[in-house]
């Protein structure tokens, strides 16, 4: 049996006090050992930036890679060996910044695997610069005047995208977070949870104040139907006195990347031997070069 | 007469259908028993433009294209007055009688040819395009080359297209024929088929990479297109799914070797296939597989540069580019085929070496040996010597009694770590960009850093074992070495060749198809070499540095190309005159 033991290692996270990140780190090993997944059957696959340190902090498979593209660098992986459960886990900056395009063109993919993003609306490794989800005219050391720019709106994205799992958590709920992440490692296709993290050293202005009194779960909406697209399109952009996580829009996924690749049928890739081509295949491969 | 090579040119404008028509005869005369090298010359556009397919054809093997020509089939006038030069005297030139041909472009000692080549096609096929057969069939006609050989091909290439398809080209090819017999007395150059010609294949070197890349177990491959690398990406895609490979064309570069990275750290053996605009995105990823310890192999075809620079051209621009990309040192390698043969075998050794040291190996192809096809012996192909190597890969067997806490990127004298894929209930470990302890653990302090760094620095020892040493060909003592890289042998090793039918030992040729680590025999073998004559596709002389840089040995003289097409002979004799 999996227990909490099994993801615990003696190394302190180099987070602030209050980070957001400790909530996201428990809640992920939480819903690892209630789904009942090892920590040899999985692999956690992060960018850069604070919490892309994560799997630093926690006994697992991981790969600590480049700013914004750990969702290729997991596509890769999956495809490699589909017996595995790949997550995804990064900043707002890496996924939505460097990583806008990977992650566009990721969730149209549909690969089997699991995205949070540690949503904090500012680059805190780098000491405060605005995010590309903070909000228009955000004062920071590289916005001084307040940014020009439209905020990314990740969840909206992903469901134009086509993205059939799309949803929102918050450290402040924690067993509401773990039993989230424990829907989404289940789903048989690509999920999103777009995470509400507060930053309290940079961004203490979008902190557990700032959410606590706003956070609402749709769970708890009765007139909520996480199956209507375009409603979910709307209320994935929904924010202000009110602030709703949840899943925002689920549906049956369509069949996922790895079922597109007859590679694949006979099992994962890397668990197929590796052997020399045979005489018959020999002659097949040069037979139209003769 | 037929003891020597012929060069045919079929030239037109994009969309006329040139290269599949340049390429069937090259099967239809190789299958005659003769051996033949062909090339496309072509633009980057669909449509218009001037295009030509050259093509060499002989009774003995061929490793280039040659200047002179003897068989032009002009399918318009662009043709003749952009290849009118290169005709030989006694050459022959086939054109559509349609078109009226200045004075300029008449030439005395040159056979014209004029044929209803438009007019025919549409009226026997339907098709303008049709006019390459009609043409095909004309060049027959005037080599004395039996036009069985010609007909299979067709059969072959039309069959998919029905049999109206088929048998109005026969008809075009056989029409051809015919329209040639008053010219034949004028014309005197023959390639006729042998009796009972020899099997042999017909193979570019996009080709002969991909079956080597494949036979050495390579199972993911992921790439975007960018000419002349796609080929590759395209041969996986098409061919792979039939011999357990994943192939993916995906959104960027960046993308395509990160995936691949991806893939390979779960244990899948990864090729991504680019040019040199494409790798200059994959950058800052070869650089976390360097430190990350993560072998790939990246297959770059050059192409002239900078940024766009000539897409469907040639160059070997990208040599120190390859050797110095991205920050930081790392060990690597860099490899350069220069034949069918080095192609394929340099595609399978690549994962060997890449596995073995656990870092990026890069095959450097270009536009030229990418694309030219050559025919060869099927044994030029040596499958029976392909071998898989997995390094220091652990086995289940292994893992299953591991007594230690597994260390990822453990100290050891090879700098080589015992490598763990991830899925192992004994070896949880992450792959790190970080700098990291041995287990790994972030780690900023001094000693780590100087012993993880000079560990990963210790596996160039083990890459200079792999490293293919540089290769003679020619007479051991001659008065000079022309010295090269990559694809430039096929035209050094034809120019050596002519040297040395004009006076025995003239000329020998040192070429190198491993760069880097650079081998360690290449000081001894340069210092054997008495005239040092640099050939290389390059402004700046990137292997010439590379050996002043390792060795302190100045060469003579350089002889470089630029201009974006390939090395020829002729090329080189003409420079040598001037060196």
């Amino acid at each position: 049996m999996v227990t909490r033991a099994d993801y615990r290692i003696d190394e302190r996270p180099t987070w602030c006090r209050g980070c957001g990140d400790y909530g996201i780190l428990n809640a992920l090993s939480r819903a690892l050992v209630e789904q009942g997944i090892a920590p040899h059957e999985t692999i956690v696959v992060t960018g850069i930036g604070c919490g892309s340190k994560l799997p630093q902090y926690m006994r697992v498979n991981g790969m600590h890679t480049l700013h914004g593209r750990p969702m290729p660098i997991a596509q890769g992986a999956r495809l490699a060996n589909h017996d595995m459960h790949v997550i995804v886990v990064h900043g707002d900056g890496d996924g939505y910044g460097e990583g806008l395009g990977h992650f566009a063109h990721g969730v149209r993919r549909n690969p089997r695997l699991t995205e949070l993003v540690q949503n904090n609306k500012i680059y805190g490794l780098t000491k405060g610069q605005y995010s590309p989800t903070s909000a228009q005219g955000w004062r920071t050391s590289t916005s001084p005047r307040g940014s020009a720019e439209q905020k990314v709106e990740p969840l909206a994205l992903a469901i134009t995208q086509g993205a059939t799992f799309v949803a929102r958590g918050y450290p402040g709920k924690l067993d509401h977070l773990i039993w989230l992440i424990g829907e989404a490692l289940n789903y048989p296709g690509y999920a999103l949870i777009d995470i509400l993290q507060p930053c309290v050293t940079f961004n203490p202005k979008r902190s557990y104040d700032y959410y606590n009194p706003r956070v609402y779960a749709l769970e708890d909406e009765s007139d909520y139907d996480p199956t209507d697209r375009t409603a979910a399109w709307l209320q994935a952009q929904a924010w202000g006195e009110r602030i709703p996580i949840g899943i925002f829009y689920r549906v049956d996924p369509e069949p996922s990347l790895e079922t597109y690749e007859p590679a694949l049928e006979a099992g994962p890739l890397v668990k197929q031997p590796l052997k020399p081509l045979n005489t018959e295949q020999i002659t097949t491969l040069l037979e139209p070069l003769r | 007469m037929n003891e020597h090579d012929l060069t045919l040119r079929i030239g037109g404008e994009a969309g006329m259908g040139l290269e599949s028509s340049g390429a069937g005869f090259a099967k239809a005369l190789m299958r005659g028993g003769l051996w033949v090298f062909g090339v496309p010359d072509f633009r980057s556009r669909i449509r218009g433009g001037h295009n030509f397919f050259t093509l060499r054809a002989g009774p003995t093997p061929l490793y280039s294209i040659a200047d002179p020509v003897h068989l032009l089939l002009a399918l318009d006038k662009e043709t003749i007055r952009r290849h009118l030069a290169d005709v030989v005297p006694g050459g022959a030139i086939v054109y559509d009688q349609q078109l009226e041909l200045e004075d300029e472009l008449q030439r005395e000692d040159v056979v014209y040819v004029p044929v209803p080549l438009t007019e025919m096609a549409r009226e026997i096929g339907g098709a303008e395009v049709m006019r390459n057969t009609l043409a095909l069939g004309v060049a027959s006609g005037l080599l004395d080359f039996d036009l069985q050989h010609v007909e299979t091909v067709i059969r072959e290439n039309f069959s998919r297209k029905g049999e109206e398809v088929v048998d109005a080209n026969l008809k075009l090819a056989q029409e051809g024929v015919r329209l040639s017999e008053p010219f034949k007395d004028d014309y005197s150059f023959r390639l006729r088929p042998a009796a009972e010609p020899p099997e042999r294949i017909l193979i570019n070197g996009t080709q002969a990479f991909a079956l080597g890349a494949l036979a050495g177990g390579g199972r993911f491959v992921s790439g975007y297109p960018m000419t002349p690398g796609s080929p590759v990406l395209i041969w996986f895609a098409q061919h792979g799914a039939d011999y357990g490979v994943v192939a993916k064309h995906v959104e960027d570069e960046i993308a395509a070797i990160n995936m691949a990275l991806g893939a390979a750290v779960m244990g899948a053996r990864s090729l991504v296939p680019t040019s040199g605009g494409g790798f200059a995105l994959m950058v800052e990823a070869t650089g976390f597989a360097g430190i990350g310890e993560i072998p790939v192999v990246i297959y770059n075809a050059q192409r002239p540069g900078p940024a766009t620079g000539l897409p469907t051209r040639t160059e070997q621009g990208d040599l120190l580019f390859m050797i110095h990309a991205a920050q930081g040192e790392f060990a690597r390698m860099v490899l350069a085929p220069g034949s069918i043969e080095e192609a394929f075998h340099l595609g399978w050794h690549a994962f060997n070496a890449a596995e073995r040291a656990q870092t990026p190996v890069m095959v450097l192809s270009d536009q030229f040996l990418a694309d030219a096809f050559r025919s060869v012996e099927p044994s030029a192909l040596n499958f029976d010597a392909v071998a898989l190597d997995r390094g220091k890969l652990l086995t289940e067997a292994e893992l299953d009694n591991l007594s230690e806490d597994y260390r990822r990127y453990k100290v050891t004298e090879s700098g080589v770590s015992p490598r763990a894929l991830p899925g192992h209930p004994n070896a949880v470990f992450v792959t790190e960009s970080n700098e990291h302890d041995e287990y790994p653990r972030i780690n900023e302090e001094m000693d780590n850093r100087v012993a993880q760094q000079s560990k990963r620095m210790r596996k160039v020892q083990t890459l200079r074992e792999d490293v293919p040493a540089p290769t003679w060909y020619g007479p051991e003592e001659s008065e000079l070495t022309l010295i090269c890289w990559g694809s430039t042998y096929g035209p050094a090793r034809e120019a050596v060749d002519r040297l040395n039918t004009e006076a025995a030992g003239r000329a020998n040729l040192l070429h190198f198809s491993g760069l880097e680590p650079f081998p360690p025999t290449a000081e001894a073998e340069l210092n054997r070499a008495q005239l040092k004559i640099v050939v290389e596709g390059n402004y700046t002389g990137q292997l010439e540095s590379l050996i002043r840089t390792h060795t302190g040995i100045e060469a003579d003289s350089a002889i470089r190309r630029f201009d974006g097409r390939p090395f020829r002979p002729e090329y080189i004799l003409a420079q040598l005159e001037e060196v």
